[in-house]
């Protein structure tokens, strides 16, 4: 009975203190900040910008490296991604892109940031800036990959009344995303900063930068879509009609004009080095325009030194994955201008072509060879990057070995001697040089880049001045200014190394997607390009063709990577001892051809996609 | 005591085993559909994994197609569930334009599966490969053959080019052929009569055969047309 007394008490008690509902049910939480609290905090709205700027998407990036060795730039030596080489042709979904759920996510910081009245007028201006420059960037890399998308500007919400069809948005017609990304970077460039100095965040040049390169690219589908009628959708999703070419390639020039601040990177007397330093000097580097930023020691680091560095030297017992293929390094033209396969045969092909040096094969040569690509005989971090495959005796016999730096005997010759690379090149065997190259663009030289523990704050370039003058270049060019595009070219190509300038009637198409094609290898550019110019299905053709003599030709088929040995002549007594013979090779790995289909040419959308809304349509020849 | 205890255990586990499997599984696919895809009752060679269909079934809560790859000689089979399904051909696939269905009043064929079943789809390509002959001299492979234009007026496409393609497996195409040559459309002056040679090169292991066959490349047709493969002793 006592007890029960008591009960009653400490529970009329308890409701009691219980009765304040708006105190008790209306705490804040302590392990989020609310919206109300984020958006009177300049420093805290930062930190949620930062999270919407580091999930700015990229297909090929310095982090995302191995996707460089899909087509023929470069072969992968590593197990897990031989079946890039082994593959006839990319799946209609390869490098598609659908993500909604992030622009949303900008949607609602707009919307949310438009009704902030804490912040400064400035400080918000400028948020809200870089917002609408994120999510452009998002519509642009959607409408690079699937064609006109659902054009959506704001946060969307279900009313759980059962019936969605209000969120379900059609498709709109290509030419209107380029024209939004466009429209916006128009409205935003002069509230973003003005300042060359700012590389991670939006500028004015960034803007500028953005808004040149979806008008070439816009312009080029219009233009160059005339000759692949078949992809295109009745309803414009996919096309670009090509009366609209000439506006977007004038827009490109307009955007060239207003930009300022900037200029090519020109910092050391040696223009390969000049020209790997430049995606390395972060200290006020003025070509650079946006980036994507890492720094040591703070979480936001990288490992592409670690996963590309000669295998020889290398910090780890890995590296050595990106091999630059032949096609790629013989497209380097020679210094007067000229285009030539590499010569390692004689004319009448009845013999080798005997070199002092492995690097005088490659003397003559755009000086961006050099900055791209590590050759055999050249140094990184100081030391010899050990690519040679072995010895060839004058009957033709080769001596080499199946590991790293294998041992075995020559003939005349005691002791057992080294006989290949301590970096390959070794056939089937993953990290060594298989296609006789390695990767120099990016490749950190810092000491302790190469670690796990440490890895390396090398920054990954997504807009720099060198593309922008390319790209007024060739709207020049497309616009029939041909001397203005040759002073473009020219400005990228005098920096580059190459002493003689181009003369407006030498700027042809073919030059104009070579130079693309040796300044920006492995900047992910190549795809779209390929696309744009539809030209992916003319040169990945799936024919297994050899390679081509003819490397200034846009138009040859490039559906392999192929690659290039040196090896050691030893004939004691013989006027070639100790020269070097070149062959060229195809990786064992390399099993099939690529082939660009032409549904390739605007990625799929998924069925689960297509069934939730009725209004989207198939990409063509899906 | 253990043992016995632990034997009881897995016998129990056993049974458990065995007796589930009847009850929760579904049976799988039994009826097999096959056929050709032909002209006027002759099948239309392609290369392989280029060419396929789509079969549709309703009633499903989504509309996720089955694809169906036409092997090199342009027969395919596939292993479904007895069902009604629509058959469709996307407009991009192949050397050929799919024809009207009158049953649907479209290119869509309905296909209803109750057990195995054999179909051959009939569709119209551009041209047909007439009478392709194939001989070895020397150390060349030949090969003559006419093509026949079958779709005229308003659809009709000119040949972008022909080849010879020659391989060391039944494989024969571009991305498998060992020596190739090419003729360009504009090159063929009599499309009755047309000859092509190329040599064949060093094979490593030796064979003393080869597989030949000529393909025809249509005007803005993706998928090359083929003509039946050819075994060539030398």
């Amino acid at each position: 009975m006592k007890n029960s007394l008591l009960i009653m008490i400490l529970l009329l008690l308890f409701l009691g203190v219980a009765c304040n509902d708006d105190e008790f049910l209306n705490k804040d939480p302590r392990n989020i900040l609310l919206d109300k609290q984020v958006w009177e905090s300049e420093g805290l709205v930062l930190a949620v910008l930062a999270d919407l700027y580091g999930r700015y998407p990229d297909y090929q990036t310095i982090e995302n490296w191995s996707e460089f060795t899909n087509f023929d730039e470069a072969f992968a030596s590593s197990f897990g991604s031989y079946g890039r080489h082994h593959n006839q042709d990319w799946s209609y979904f390869d490098w598609g892109y659908w993500d909604y759920g992030f622009i949303r996510e900008i949607n609602l910081f707009i919307s949310k940031g438009e009704e902030a009245v804490r912040l400064s007028e400035d400080v918000r201006e400028r948020f809200l800036a870089e917002a609408r420059f994120l999510r452009a960037a998002v519509y642009f890399e959607m409408v690079k990959r699937m064609g006109g998308v659902p054009l959506i500007l704001e946060s969307l919400t279900y009313d759980y009344s059962g019936d969605p069809s209000y969120l379900q948005y059609p498709r709109v017609k290509e030419h209107e995303i380029y024209d939004f990304v466009i429209s916006e970077m128009q409205a935003i460039k002069d509230i973003l900063p003005d300042d060359p100095s700012v590389k991670a965040r939006a500028t004015k040049g960034a803007a500028l930068a953005m808004t040149m390169r979806a008008a070439l690219y816009a312009g080029s589908i219009a233009k160059y879509g005339a000759t692949t009628p078949d992809v295109s959708l009745p309803g414009g999703e996919v096309g670009i009609p090509a009366t609209m070419a000439a506006d977007y390639y004038q827009t490109v020039l307009d955007a060239f004009s207003e930009m300022s601040g900037y200029a090519l990177y020109d910092r050391n007397p040696d223009p390969g080095d000049n020209f790997a330093n430049l995606f390395l000097d972060k200290n006020n580097n003025p070509e650079v325009i946006f980036v994507e930023d890492f720094k040591l020691q703070s979480g936001k680091t990288h490992g592409f030194t670690i996963s590309n560095q000669p295998r020889y030297q290398s910090e780890e017992q890995e590296g050595g994955r990106i091999n630059p293929s032949l096609n790629l390094v013989q497209s380097f033209e020679l210094l007067d201008n000229t285009f030539a396969p590499l010569p390692i045969r004689t004319t009448d092909d009845l013999d080798y072509l005997y070199y002092d040096e492995p690097t005088d094969l490659f003397e003559n040569r755009d000086p961006r060879l050099r900055g791209t690509v590590l050759l055999p005989g050249t140094r990184f971090k100081e030391t010899d990057v050990e690519i040679w495959a072995g010895y060839l005796l004058s009957d033709n016999t080769v001596i080499t070995g199946d590991q790293f730096g294998a041992k075995a005997s020559l003939p005349g010759v005691e002791e057992e001697v080294q006989v290949v690379g301590f970096s390959g090149p070794i056939d089937n065997l993953e990290f060594s040089a298989q296609t006789g190259f390695y990767i120099r663009k990016y490749l950190d030289p810092t000491p302790g880049s190469g670690q796990r523990g440490v890895q390396s704050e090398v920054w990954w370039v997504r807009y720099r001045y060198g593309e922008v003058l390319l790209n007024a270049a060739e709207a020049a060019f497309e616009l029939r200014m041909a001397d203005i595009a040759a002073g473009y070219m020219n400005q990228v190509r005098s920096r580059a190394g190459m002493p003689t300038g181009l003369t407006p009637g030498e700027i042809t198409f073919d030059r104009i997607v070579h130079e693309r094609k040796v300044e920006l290898a492995f900047e992910g550019h190549q795809l779209w390009d390929m696309k744009r110019w539809r030209l992916a299905h003319i040169v990945w053709d799936g024919s297994s063709e050899p390679l081509t003599n003819d490397p200034g030709n846009a138009m040859e088929p490039s559906t392999r990577p192929f690659g290039l040995w040196p090896y050691k002549i030893h004939a004691p007594g013989e006027s070639n001892h100790g020269k070097w013979v070149f062959k060229e090779v195809l990786p064992s790995q390399v099993t099939n051809p690529d082939r660009f289909r032409l549904g390739n040419y605007y990625s799929g959308i998924g069925d689960d996609l297509l069934n939730r809304n009725p209004k989207l349509v198939r990409n063509p020849n899906h | 005591m253990k043992s016995k205890f632990r034997n009881l255990m897995l016998s129990v586990f056993g049974l458990v085993v065995m007796a589930s499997c009847e009850f929760d599984d579904f049976k799988e696919p039994g009826s097999i559909f096959e056929g050709r895809i032909v002209y006027q009752g002759q099948p239309i060679g392609i290369a392989y994994n280029e060419v396929e269909f789509q079969l549709w079934e309703s009633g499903w809560e989504q509309e996720i197609p089955i694809t169906v790859t036409v092997s090199q000689e342009g027969g395919f089979s596939t292993v479904l569930f007895d069902a009604e399904y629509r058959l469709v051909i996307p407009s991009h696939q192949g050397p050929f334009i799919t024809l009207q269905n009158q049953e649907t009043n479209s290119d869509t064929i309905l296909v209803s599966l109750n057990g195995n079943r054999t179909l051959d789809i009939e569709v119209l390509p551009y041209y047909m490969i007439s009478n392709p002959q194939f001989n070895a001299s020397g150390n060349d492979v030949n090969a003559s053959f006419g093509l026949d234009r079958i779709i005229t007026g308003a659809d009709q496409r000119n040949v972008e080019r022909v080849n010879l393609y020659i391989s060391k497996t039944y494989f024969v195409d571009a991305k498998t052929s060992i020596s190739s040559v090419e003729l360009g459309g504009g090159d063929i002056t009599d499309l009755s009569d047309i000859d092509l040679s190329t040599g064949i090169p060093e094979m490593t292991p030796d064979q003393s055969y080869v597989y030949a066959r000529v393909g025809v490349k249509i005007d803005g047709v993706e998928d090359m047309m083929f003509s039946p493969i050819q075994r060539i002793d030398i």
